[in-house]
C-alpha cells in the first residue's frame, strides 16, 4: 500500500499550503476591512462616548457610519444597531433580555435542535428557571416544518428563535415564512443570522425579522466585535439589558465600545452589500464544481442537507465507511472540519447531523467545506483530487468498505459498541 | 490534533494491510468495535498448528488514525509470538508505544480486545480451551 499521506497528487501553480477552507468557523480579514481599521488603532484612538472633544467625535463618527454600514446591509435603519462583543453574547442578550422583557405577557419559547449552542444552552438555562422551550425538529433535508411551528406556538409563546442559515450544514431557514407566522400571532421572531449576513440576501422588513444577531469574524471583518438588530416599529421590541454599566447602546449594552472592531465590522457589511451577488455566484460555481468532482469519483458518498436552500460556499458531505479524523490526519495541509466524535472535545458525534436522522456512523464520516473570498478554483480542484486520493487509500483500509463491496449488510452484524 | 511520530509513521505506511481465508482452520479472525462508534478492527492471525506461533498477521481499521495505528502495530507485535505470548499484550503497551493521548485510550483497548478475539477465535476453530493456554502459559 502506498503512503497515505504524502500521495500522489501534485500541489499545482496557483496552490498555495495551507489551504483555508473553514470559513463557516471564521473568516480570513479582507485586507480593505483591515485599512478601514487601523487609524482607530493609532491616531483615532478616542472613546466614542466621550462628547465634549475630538477625539471622542472622531470615534463616534466611525462608530455611526458602521451603525449605518450595516443597517443597510440588513435594511434596518442605524438606530436599531446595537454593538456587541460578537454572536454569543448578541444571542444571549437577544433571548434573555427578551424573556425577562416579557415574562408578564408569558414564558414559552420556540427554537429548533440544530441552532448553535449559543441559543440552545441560553433556552437551556431558562428553562432552569421557569421558562418553557419548544426544540422543534428538522426534517432529513434539515429545515423546521413550518406546520410543527404553527403548532407550537400558543398563548404563552413570546418568542421564535429560528437561525437563519446552519454553520455546518448550510441549509437556509424559510425565514420570511417563519416571520411572517411570528407577526400574525404577534410573537417576537430573532434570528441567528451569523452565516447568512454577507452571504445571501437579508432583510429584516420583508422577512419580518425582529431581533437578529450577527458578527464580523464570518463576513472578513475582525474577531471579537458583533452586533443586535432591535426592531424600533411595527412592533417596537425591548430587551432587558444583561450587563450592568454606563447605559451605552441606548441601554441595551453598557460598556465602552470597541471602536476599530466596529470600524471594521462596518466595512466588511459594505463591501459584503457591493460583492454579494458576484461573490455567491463565483462561490456556488465552485461549491457545484467539487460536489461533481467528489461524485463522479467515489461511490458511497452523499450530500448532508438541502442542495436547494443552502448557502452558496457551504458543501457538507459523508464519505461512508471512512471515518472523518483520519480523513483530516490525511489532508493536513488543507483546513476543513469534520462532524466525527474524534475530532470533538465530547466525543460525540455532530448533533446537526444526528437531527437529520443521519446514523452515527454517517456522521463520523462526514467533512464540512466552507469555500470563502479567497478560495480560488484551483484550490477547489486540488483539494478534490486529494480528498478522492485519501478517501480511495483509507477505503483500501476500512473493514467496513470491503464488506459492502462483497456484498455483506453491515447493519446486520451485531457490533458490540464500546 | 498533535499525532506522535509514530501513530504518523503507522498511518501513513500501515503494516499488515489485507485479509487472510478466514475459513482456514490455521486462521482466527477478530471483529471488534462498532461503526456508530467511529472504529471498527479487524484482525486476523494465521497460527502454526505444531508451534503455535503467529506466523502472518492482517488487519483493516475503520477508525481514526489512532485507531489504524494501534492495529497495525498490534499486527507487528503479535507476529513470530505464540499465542500465549500475544495473549499478554497489553493495551498499555500500545499507549506507551504510540504515546497515545488519553482521548485515545480506548483505540488501544480495542486493539488489545481484537488481539484476544482472534486468538479466541482460532481457539475454538481448534478446540483448544482457555485452560489449556493458561496451563501453558504457567509451565513457561
Amino acid at each position: 500500500m502506498s503512503n497515505i499521506e504524502n500521495g500522489s497528487v501534485a500541489v499545482p501553480a496557483g496552490v498555495q499550503l495551507p489551504i483555508y477552507m473553514d470559513n463557516h468557523a471564521t473568516s480570513q480579514l479582507d485586507p480593505r476591512v483591515l485599512e478601514a481599521m487601523l487609524p482607530f488603532f493609532t491616531s483615532k484612538f478616542g472613546n466614542a462616548a466621550s462628547r465634549n472633544h475630538s477625539f471622542g467625535w472622531e470615534a463616534e463618527q466611525g462608530v455611526e457610519t458602521a451603525r449605518e454600514q450595516i443597517a443597510r446591509l440588513i435594511g434596518a435603519t442605524a438606530k436599531e444597531i446595537i454593538f456587541t462583543s460578537g454572536a454569543t453574547e448578541s444571542n444571549n442578550l437577544a433571548i434573555k433580555g427578551i424573556a425577562e422583557m416579557y415574562k408578564e405577557r408569558g414564558k414559552h419559547i420556540i427554537t429548533q435542535v440544530t441552532e448553535h449552542k449559543a441559543v440552545l444552552d441560553t433556552c437551556k438555562r431558562l428553562e432552569k428557571s421557569g421558562y418553557r422551550v419548544t426544540y422543534l425538529p428538522v426534517k432529513a433535508d434539515g429545515l423546521i416544518d413550518l406546520d410543527d411551528l404553527k403548532r407550537a406556538i400558543d398563548d404563552q409563546t413570546i418568542l421564535v428563535s429560528v437561525m437563519f442559515a446552519n454553520n455546518e450544514i448550510g441549509v437556509v431557514q424559510p425565514v420570511a415564512e417563519i416571520g411572517k407566522l411570528c407577526h400574525e400571532r404577534s410573537v417576537i421572531f430573532h434570528t441567528d443570522a451569523v452565516q447568512a449576513v454577507g452571504k445571501i440576501p437579508v432583510d429584516v422588513n420583508a422577512m419580518n425579522i425582529d431581533v437578529l444577531s450577527l458578527t464580523a469574524h464570518k463576513l472578513y471583518g475582525p474577531k471579537g466585535v458583533g452586533a443586535l438588530y432591535v426592531r424600533r416599529r411595527n412592533p417596537r421590541v425591548q430587551i432587558s439589558a444583561q450587563m450592568d454599566g454606563g447605559g451605552h447602546e441606548r441601554g441595551m449594552r453598557s460598556g465602552t465600545l470597541n471602536v476599530p472592531g466596529i470600524v471594521g465590522l462596518g466595512a466588511a457589511c459594505e463591501i459584503a452589500r457591493e460583492e454579494m451577488a458576484s461573490e455567491a455566484a463565483r462561490l456556488t460555481r465552485l461549491r457545484e464544481k467539487l460536489k461533481t468532482k467528489l461524485e463522479s469519483a467515489l461511490d458511497y458518498i452523499h450530500v448532508n442537507g438541502s442542495m436547494e436552500h443552502r448557502l452558496p460556499g457551504n458543501l457538507n458531505m459523508s464519505f461512508v465507511y471512512v471515518e472523518g479524523e483520519s480523513l483530516l490526519m490525511g489532508i493536513n495541509e488543507i483546513a476543513v472540519s469534520s462532524g466525527s466524535a474524534c475530532t470533538s472535545a465530547t466525543l460525540e458525534p455532530s448533533y446537526v447531523l444526528k437531527a437529520l436522522g443521519l446514523g452515527d456512523d454517517v456522521a463520523h464520516s462526514s467533512i464540512r467545506f466552507g469555500l470563502g473570498r479567497f478560495n480560488n478554483e484551483a484550490e477547489v480542484d486540488y483539494v478534490a483530487d486529494k480528498l478522492i486520493d485519501i478517501v480511495q487509500k483509507l477505503r483500501e483500509l476500512s473493514p467496513l468498505y470491503e464488506m459492502v463491496k462483497e456484498g455483506i449488510d453491515i447493519s446486520k452484524i451485531e457490533w458490540q459498541a464500546h | 490534533m498533535a499525532y506522535s511520530d509514530k501513530v504518523i509513521d503507522h498511518y501513513n505506511n500501515p503494516r499488515n494491510v489485507g485479509q487472510l481465508d478466514k475459513s482456514s482452520s490455521e486462521v482466527g479472525t477478530g471483529l471488534v468495535g462498532a461503526p456508530e462508534c467511529g472504529d471498527v478492527m479487524r484482525l486476523q492471525i494465521k497460527v502454526n498448528p505444531d508451534t503455535q506461533v503467529i506466523e502472518e498477521a492482517k488487519f483493516k481499521t475503520f477508525g481514526c488514525g489512532s485507531a489504524i495505528a494501534s492495529s497495525s502495530l498490534a499486527t507487528e507485535w503479535v507476529k513470530g509470538k505464540t499465542v500465549d505470548e500475544a495473549m499478554q499484550i497489553k493495551n498499555t503497551d500500545i499507549v506507551k508505544e504510540l504515546s497515545l493521548p488519553p482521548v485515545k485510550i480506548h483505540c488501544s483497548v480495542l486493539a488489545e480486545d481484537a488481539i484476544r478475539a482472534a486468538i479466541g477465535d482460532w481457539k475454538k476453530k481448534n478446540g483448544v480451551s482457555e485452560a489449556v493456554g493458561a496451563e501453558a502459559l504457567a509451565v513457561r
